[in-house]
């Protein structure tokens, strides 16, 4: 039984937070979660196990991908409705500015959800969230096998 | 060490790729190619094992940003503008990923790159298509070498 299907058996509704916890590589990046005025905001403190470029100093352009790509996927699992964790299909990343060497957050947003498969819109900001320093344009398979 | 084996050296010793634990196999003439030996720390579904899209996007954009490193005839700074992923199949958990990104042309201002994730050279995992901006004339990141 995968991990959605063992909450839902257990009364428990999907937990973003929870999500992340059993995620290795969210652990490895360091990942949480929050809602913050009703909307699901992933954080990503600053490690340096994230640089891609030591000489800026830069976060990895894979890192600010891998955030974005879960924000998308935890948005999905939070807004409810889905059997078992949606699968990539395809993602466009968009780089807008360097990512420094301190906190990032995301968030996302779902444009569609269809029966199988749901396009969702991600965006990565540091310390300000008026200035993306990335953004996601995805879509996610929600059915099948 | 010629140009080809310090940017090598460089782009093994960036801090996220040792993270994950991958491995730069080549760098040169507008191609770069890594390696990614399984490890549950980059397991992105807990319940089948298969490792998280973001690890192939960074891996994927690593070898792209290889690519064009080495296409240019002289060190200048890049950065990525974008990258397009298609997820053809899940990785197969248990087993490495091989990647290997080539620059299909360099203008004054832009790199455009293909690349593959795969575990057979012709059955890919995932098809990356990336543009990158060239900083000509800038002093370039020369790539951080550490002492032996």
């Amino acid at each position: 039984m995968d991990i959605l299907s063992r909450w839902r058996a257990g009364g428990e509704t999907p937990d973003p937070a929870k999500l992340l916890a059993a995620i290795p590589y969210c652990q490895l990046l360091g990942l949480t979660a929050e809602v913050r005025d009703g909307a699901l905001v992933l954080i990503m403190p600053f490690g340096a196990h994230l640089i891609g470029n030591p000489v800026l100093p830069a976060i990895h352009g894979g890192v600010i991908g891998s955030l974005m790509e879960t924000a998308a996927l935890a948005q999905i699992v939070w807004e409810g409705g889905v059997e078992r964790l949606p699968k990539p299909v395809d993602i466009n990343i968009d780089y807008l500015r360097t990512g420094r060497p301190v906190t990032s957050y995301a968030s996302a947003r779902i444009t569609k959800q269809g029966r199988r498969v749901v396009n969702v819109h991600a965006q990565m900001w540091q310390e300000d969230a008026a200035k993306p320093v990335a953004a996601l344009r995805a879509h996610f398979l929600i059915a099948g096998s | 060490m010629d140009v080809s084996g310090l940017i090598k050296r460089g782009m093994n010793q960036t801090a996220y790729i040792e993270a994950i634990g991958g491995e730069v196999l080549h760098v040169g003439g507008g191609t770069g190619k890594m390696r990614l030996p399984y490890s549950d720390k980059l397991v992105g579904d807990p319940d089948s094992g298969v490792v998280h899209g973001g690890v192939i996007t960074g891996c994927l954009d690593h070898c792209c940003g290889m690519a064009v490193v080495s296409a240019l005839r002289e060190a200048m700074p890049i950065a990525t503008l974008d990258l397009r992923i298609d997820y053809m199949k899940p990785a197969t958990p248990g087993a490495e990923i091989f990647f290997e990104a080539k620059c299909i042309r360099v203008t004054h201002e832009i790199a455009f790159v293909r690349a593959s994730a795969f575990h057979t050279e012709g059955d890919p995992i995932a098809l990356s298509t990336g543009a990158f901006i060239i900083t000509r004339g800038a002093v370039p990141p020369l790539p951080h070498v550490k002492a032996d």
